[in-house]
This record gives C-alpha cells, sequence and structure tokens, in this order.
C-alpha cells in the first residue's frame, strides 16, 4: 500500500465524505455536544478512540469470524456488540482519568455507543473493501473529520452567543442553519479526489 | 435436520462467545478503572426534594448534594425542603442543623386594577417584562404589579396566580421559595417572607405620600401609625414605605388593624389554619 493511497483515504474521509457534513452520520452529538469547544475536543477524542478500535475488532470480527462460518447476515448486531463494550471500556477510562470531561460529556458519551457514525464506519469499511490497515486509516480520518467538524460547530457556537440572533432563532434553530451552511461550505471539497 | 440446528448453533455460540469475550474483559477494566464514590453523595441525594430547580445557587440537586459532602455548602442550603430536608441532610452528614426558617414568596403590591389607576391601555405582548419597557408599564404607578404572568410563566410549581382584577397573587401552600418569580419579575415587587409571619407591608411604592395617593387607593402613605403601634418595635420606616423586622415580628395583626389604607397585608385565615394543623400534631401521640 503506497503513501499517496494512505493520503487519498485521508483526504476523503476527512473533507470530502466528511462523516457528519456529507454523509449525515452522528448528528445527535454533533448538535448535542457542541456547546464548548472544549467538550466538543472531547466528543471528538472519546469517539476517535472508539472508532479506531472498533474498525480494527469488526475487521477481524467480520474476516475471522462471520466470513467463515457465512454468518454476514450478523454483521449489524455483532459490530454494535463490539461498539458498545468498546464504548463502556471508553466510559470508564473517562471517567477514572477525567471527571470533569465525564460530567460534560454527560448522557452523549454512553450514546457513542449508537453513534451512527461509528456503526456507519465500520459496515463502510467492509463495504469498501479495505484492508485492515485501510481501515484503520479510514477510521482515523472520519474520526478527525468528525472532530474537525464538531469542534468547528462548536467554535462558531461558542461565538454567537455574544451575538443578538432574533429571539425565534435563538438556541436550536440557529445552530441548525449553522450546521446546514457548514455543509454547504464542505460540499465544496466534492471532486478534490 | 442437522443443518437447521447448525445454522441456529453457530450465531448463538459466535455471538454469545464474543459477549463473554467482551463480559470478562469489561468486568476486567471496571476493576481496574475503579471509582469510587462517596455513599454520602447518594443518601444526600436521596433525601432532597429533587426539583433540580436550581435555587441552592449550583445546577441540579446531584451539584448540591457533591457540594454538602465536600463541605462547600451548608447542610440548609436547600430552600425547596425546608427544615424537614435540612434535618435529613444534617442526619447524613453527621452535624446538626441549625434550623432553617422556611422562607415563601409575597407579591408586595395590592394595588389592583379596581385600586390602582391606569396612565394608558397597554396592547403590547402579554409579558410584564415587555410591558415594562413601554414607559414602564401602564399603571400609573411605578412600583406596582403589572399582572402580566411573567411570574406565572417562571414558577415551577405552579404556586402563582393572576387575579381576576390583574394582580400576582402566591399560592403560600404551593410555594416552595425557589426565588425564581423574585428573579423573573422586571418590577421587583415580589419578596421573600417567612413563613410562619402572616403579615407583609403590601405596598412597594417609594414616593412620597401625596403623590402616591393619587394613584392607588391601598397604599402606604407612610403616617407612621403602624410604627407606634407595634408593641415589640418591629416596623420600621425607610423610603416612605413601613418594614416589618420579621425577626422580631410576633404575629399580633395590630399594625393590619391600625393601617388607614391597607397597606399591611394579614392572613388571618392561614394563621388559624397553621395553628390548629399543629394543635392536631400534638394531640396525635
Amino acid at each position: 500500500m503506497s503513501a499517496s493511497s494512505i493520503f487519498i483515504i485521508l483526504v476523503s474521509s476527512i473533507l470530502v465524505n466528511n462523516f457528519v457534513l456529507s454523509r449525515f452520520l452522528g448528528i445527535c452529538p454533533f448538535l448535542g455536544v457542541s456547546k464548548q469547544v472544549e467538550t466538543a475536543f472531547g466528543m471528538g477524542m472519546a469517539v476517535t478512540f472508539v472508532m479506531a478500535l472498533a474498525s480494527l475488532m469488526t475487521y477481524m470480527v467480520h474476516h475471522f469470524i462471520l466470513v467463515p462460518r457465512e454468518l454476514e447476515y450478523l454483521q449489524t448486531i455483532a459490530f454494535i456488540l463490539v461498539i458498545a463494550s468498546l464504548v463502556q471500556l471508553v466510559e470508564m477510562i473517562i471517567q477514572k482519568s477525567s471527571p470533569t470531561l465525564y460530567q460534560s460529556l454527560g448522557v452523549y458519551l454512553p450514546l457513542i455507543t449508537t453513534n451512527c457514525a461509528v456503526l456507519g464506519l465500520t459496515i463502510l469499511n467492509i463495504q469498501m473493501e479495505l484492508s485492515m490497515i485501510e481501515a484503520v486509516i479510514h477510521a482515523i480520518g472520519a474520526a478527525v473529520g468528525f472532530s474537525l467538524a464538531i469542534v468547528l460547530f462548536a467554535a462558531i457556537r461558542e461565538k454567537l452567543e455574544y451575538y443578538n440572533v432574533p429571539e425565534p432563532f435563538k438556541g436550536f434553530p440557529i445552530a441548525l442553519i449553522i450546521a446546514s451552511f457548514m455543509s454547504l461550505a464542505f460540499l465544496g471539497f466534492t471532486g478534490l479526489v | 435436520m442437522n443443518i437447521e440446528i447448525e445454522a441456529i448453533m453457530y450465531p448463538v455460540l459466535v455471538l454469545g462467545g464474543m459477549g463473554f469475550v467482551f463480559a470478562t474483559g469489561l468486568a476486567y477494566a471496571s476493576q481496574k478503572f475503579h471509582v469510587e464514590i462517596d455513599p454520602k453523595i447518594t443518601q444526600v441525594r436521596d433525601v432532597l426534594p429533587g426539583a433540580n430547580c436550581g435555587a441552592c445557587g449550583v445546577p441540579g440537586c446531584d451539584g448540591f448534594a457533591r457540594g454538602v459532602v465536600a463541605g462547600e455548602l451548608p447542610v440548609d442550603g436547600c430552600p425547596v425542603g425546608g427544615s424537614e430536608c435540612a434535618e435529613a441532610v444534617a442526619q447524613v452528614m453527621g452535624v446538626e442543623s441549625g434550623g432553617v426558617t422556611k422562607m415563601v414568596a409575597k407579591v408586595i403590591c395590592n394595588g389592583d386594577s379596581t385600586k390602582c389607576k391606569e396612565n394608558f391601555i397597554y396592547e403590547g405582548i402579554e409579558d410584564c417584562t415587555a410591558a415594562a419597557l413601554v414607559k414602564g408599564g401602564s399603571k400609573s404607578c411605578a412600583y406596582g404589579c403589572l399582572g402580566l404572568s411573567t411570574c406565572v410563566r417562571a414558577c415551577p410549581f405552579d404556586a402563582i396566580e393572576i387575579t381576576e382584577n390583574k394582580i400576582a397573587k402566591i399560592i403560600i401552600e404551593k410555594c416552595t421559595g425557589c426565588k425564581k418569580c423574585v428573579t423573573a419579575c422586571p418590577k421587583n415587587v415580589i419578596n421573600m417572607v417567612p413563613y410562619d409571619k402572616y403579615v407583609v407591608v403590601a405596598c412597594n411604592n417609594k414616593e412620597p405620600a401625596k403623590i402616591v395617593r393619587a394613584k392607588c387607593s391601598v397604599s402606604c402613605i407612610g403616617c407612621k401609625i403602624c410604627v407606634k403601634a407595634c408593641p415589640v418595635d418591629a416596623i420600621g420606616f425607610d423610603n416612605n414605605l413601613a418594614t416589618i423586622d420579621y425577626e422580631k415580628c410576633i404575629n399580633c395583626f395590630i399594625c393590619e388593624k391600625k393601617c388607614p389604607t391597607k397597606a399591611i397585608e394579614g392572613e388571618i385565615d392561614r394563621m388559624k389554619e397553621t395553628k390548629s394543623k399543629k394543635k392536631v400534631n400534638h394531640q396525635l401521640p
């Protein structure tokens, strides 16, 4: 595998096919944990960890357990099982290492379990027929893309606090409008790869 | 037949096996990353009212419980729970509670539409904050209650109602003393008063008697009759308004009876009710 193909996978997953803004996966934490840059970054890191490990594990589960037994139809439930256990692990680690981050992530941390960005990534890995290393690189790219989107979004929302938003648009409506603008902006990367 | 059994057995074994492996891994991890949580926090949390209203100054009852256990907040810091709750918290923490007086909110204005003159007719948004922006509201008295339900919407306990003559009234039995209405009111016409004191100066107008009398029939006119009449010197006089010192007040209702404009409001019915309730409680073994 050449360096150029790694680069292509990274660029395509971070910018062109950004998981949040182009594929519209993982919208729940994107909107829920994006009030502060700091927590958004923490969420991004947690998702990165889960995504990287999950794509490695699901790759192994798929190719060494499901395929030989012809159990591909168990893909979704088996992957969810892997992701759920990983999220549990991440939760324990975060609770131990950073109680403040644990507090601010709140309910969204266990909700990574059902974060469709993670499940979407693992299923895409299989669909795109990536090798193990490519899958991990794809996962890192996707996670960086997710973190990038959520941190940018959080930064805009932080700034927004200082502006005089019309009453009916305050809070969530304006956040949704901003998200749509960001999505439009990322549309500009189409055709890059 | 064999094939069918296999078709069921393998998925079960695969998923079961995976589940078992992950469970073992997680069990090991939970031992390794175990976080000690002070059992007192959960105990304190259990005796709190659980309204998560934030009246104590920290977000939510969980935050309060942590603060108390950490020693940063007083055991009687929950205004909603009152003395019962403070005692329960104190018991968990193993300290004496100083006994906390339950405070309730009271609207210190009786100038409803029949008693207080209007300067103009307000036809804007039905909200006191909005109405107060238009020349301080339509009432001739700049200090009075506008009666447009801002406090009703702020109250998480449904303890405020607007009377038919457009003035806010607190339902004392429902009030928990969370002070949300006090902050919400643009006219600052809601005060916190001890629950077991039944008289209140129901006027907020700080203008001299001559001016205020022309505007409202139930205002404090600064005659100081109550100051002289009070047997325990509990009434003071400040900014053209009588003020009651509740530390001294003995609920004698003399000021209420003497007040020529009925600006001092007394709840004699509520006092009788509370006292009779107490008597019943005492008779019970």
